[in-house]
């Protein structure tokens, strides 16, 4: 069995399980957000159980329009806070949150082995961790918080393999960015993503992040890592539970192998608007930006703001131009204050956000007017993902961002002498 | 089931934002998610669309985000059903959970288009094209989902 087989067989108490069959399977997590759970909790009151499964196990991190951007989101906030506290769940308040797929592994809550579902399509970012996670719609998680159970089809697996060491400035975005840019947005539609090889042994962890974050781009279930020294080096000192690493049978089988030799790669950026229209630095021309904005659930990392704080060095923001920053988390921003990363963005002339998910979908923080262009480290660029229809989305991982901040236009972290 | 309507017709990729932009998820009211359904790539969807009218798309059709708000939003606007060449995973199951119908049927999907009249039979999954006089199988759902359809979704 490959390795998502092998984390669904030990959830659905068989031995092997196949891609296609229908399986029962029982999630160790349940998680939900400001936008999804309103809509999951009145199904949960349809269902009438009364309570969920395992109040430890089910965990609303308000975050998408958070600290309430309105009064409509605050209500939404207000009814998500009260179930909370009604059921007991895991729950976390502006001021000790942050974006949810961020979160739950800095604190521990996702561990290798896990299978977790979510109501966000980015829940598949805790297959860094090994973890077979998921994104569904609220119904499917109304039914989970209330079993702690879902069902699922075993999809079939892809193997990708990427060899060659990587370039300077070249991380995670830019490997998963390429891969979209090969198979398509609906290159693993209905799979999971097994990755490995040389370049991605070699990613911290939060390139990871990045990395499994944005396999739903790509149309796929779950993307995963196996577990190595960076792996339990992560989970050291956050697990408070047991956990358990599987790994794929020597002779697993796989729907489709795919090796890429990532050594000349390039910095990568997706035009508008899909994460597909991919190009590398080099080959995108003059183009003139509005905004560029660091953070969210891809991108919103330490080392991203390291590296977005590197290539600024002591530059300033382009004149033309607003560069918005968003720490991933409460614990990320501390850190970036520590360090002196959030001085030295404000002394460039970027605004340093509060974690929040807010430009990343539109909600506020930095919405696009029409005609706008904004390149950003985020995952979507679909047409008015953060604003106006009429606004263009460029994504890149922090190095292309900062450099672009400097220069006013898409340009490689190279161009500004980083 | 039989289901008669119009068809407007969408291309490959059409996305959960384009079906329901994410800066209307500060709500939850079916109404009003549905007043602003296809909003940024069909400013007049919500104008021109009547009850029973029929959405044809072709690949990757709902790729993006989780929200369920999508196939809602489609549903309540007044659309019975969803015949598209391909589904994105998250909006295939959300659809069938909340009892909004999906047809994958490639041919039928890429041969209609805005404007046509089509018939569709959801027990035998057969799309009739009356505007073209042409008939097609869609892909028939595995039992397992069969079963919650026929329960009207899961809940
Ligand atoms: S940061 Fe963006 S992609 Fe990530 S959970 Fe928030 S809205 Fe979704």
């Amino acid at each position: 069995m490959n390795l998502a087989e092998k984390l669904l067989a030990a959830h659905c108490g068989r031995d092997t399980v196949g891609p296609g069959e229908f399986i029962n399977v029982r999630v160790d997590l349940v998680l939900a957000n400001d936008v999804t759970a309103p809509l999951a909790i009145r199904e949960f009151r349809r269902l009438g159980v009364g309570r969920v499964f395992d109040p430890q196990k089910v965990v609303i991190v308000p975050d998408h329009f958070t600290p309430n951007k309105d009064i409509p989101s605050a209500e939404q906030c207000r009814e998500v806070r009260e179930f909370s506290r009604e059921q007991g769940l895991v729950y976390f308040e502006v001021g000790r949150a942050g974006i949810e797929h961020v979160l739950l592994p800095e604190q521990g809550l996702v561990l290798p082995g896990d299978v977790v579902v979510g109501a966000d399509s980015h829940t598949c970012t805790y297959g860094a961790l090994s973890a077979f996670a998921t994104g569904m719609g609220s119904t499917d998680i109304a039914v989970a918080m209330a079993t702690g159970e879902v069902w699922m089809k075993v999809p079939a697996s892809i193997k990708l393999v990427y060899s060659g060491e990587l370039r300077r400035w070249v991380g995670g975005k830019d490997l998963i960015l390429y891969t979209i840019g090969r198979i398509g947005v609906d290159g693993a539609l209905y799979s999971a993503m097994e990755f490995s090889g040389q370049a991605v042994e070699a990613l911290s962890m939060d390139g990871r992040f990045t990395m499994a974050n944005m396999a739903i781009e790509a149309g796929a279930k779950a993307g995963l890592f196996r577990v190595d020294d960076k792996t339990l080096e992560y989970v050291r000192g956050r697990a408070r539970r047991a956990f358990r690493a599987y790994e794929p049978d020597p002779d697993a089988g796989y729907a489709r192998v795919i090796e890429f030799d990532v050594s000349d790669l390039e910095p990568q950026v997706a035009f508008p608007s899909l994460p597909s229209n991919v190009r590398p630095v080099s080959q995108v021309g003059t183009v003139e930006l509005d905004q560029v904005v660091v953070g969210s659930c891809t991108n919103g990392r330490m080392e991203d703001l390291r590296v977005a704080a590197q290539v600024l060095g002591n530059r300033k923001v382009h004149p033309g131009l607003r560069c918005i920053v968003l720490p991933g988390t409460q614990d990320i921003y501390l850190q970036a204050l520590r360090e002196g990363i959030v001085e030295r963005l404000v002394e460039a002339g970027a605004v340093v956000s509060t974690p929040t998910c807010g430009p990343c979908l539109g909600g506020y923080m930095g919405v696009l007017a029409a005609g706008e262009r904004c390149l950003s480290t985020t995952n979507r660029n679909f047409v008015g993902r953060m604003g106006s229809a009429k606004s263009e989305v460029y994504l890149a991982g922090p190095a292309v961002a900062a450099a672009s901040a400097v220069l006013g236009r898409v340009a490689g972290p190279e161009e500004v002498g980083a | 089931m039989k289901l008669r309507g119009t068809v407007h017709k969408y291309g490959a990729n059409v996305d959960t934002d384009a079906i329901i932009p994410a800066r209307y998820l500060n709500v939850s009211d079916a109404r009003e998610l549905a007043g602003h359904c296809m909003e940024d790539i069909d400013s007049d969807f919500v104008r021109r669309v009547g009850p029973g009218d029929i959405l044809v798309a072709m690949d990757n059709f709902g790729c993006g985000s989780s929200r369920e708000h999508a196939p809602v939003a489609i549903k309540v606007s007044g659309i019975s059903c969803v015949i598209a060449s391909g589904f994105a995973r998250i909006f295939f199951r959300n659809a069938i959970n909340i009892g909004l119908p999906l047809l994958e049927c490639p041919e039928a999907a890429s041969e209609a288009e805005s404007g046509d009249v089509v018939e569709v039979d959801l027990s035998s999954g057969e799309v009739r094209n009356v505007t073209r006089s042409k008939k097609y199988s869609a892909r028939p759902y595995p039992e397992f989902l069969l079963d919650i359809i026929a329960a009207g979704g899961l809940i």
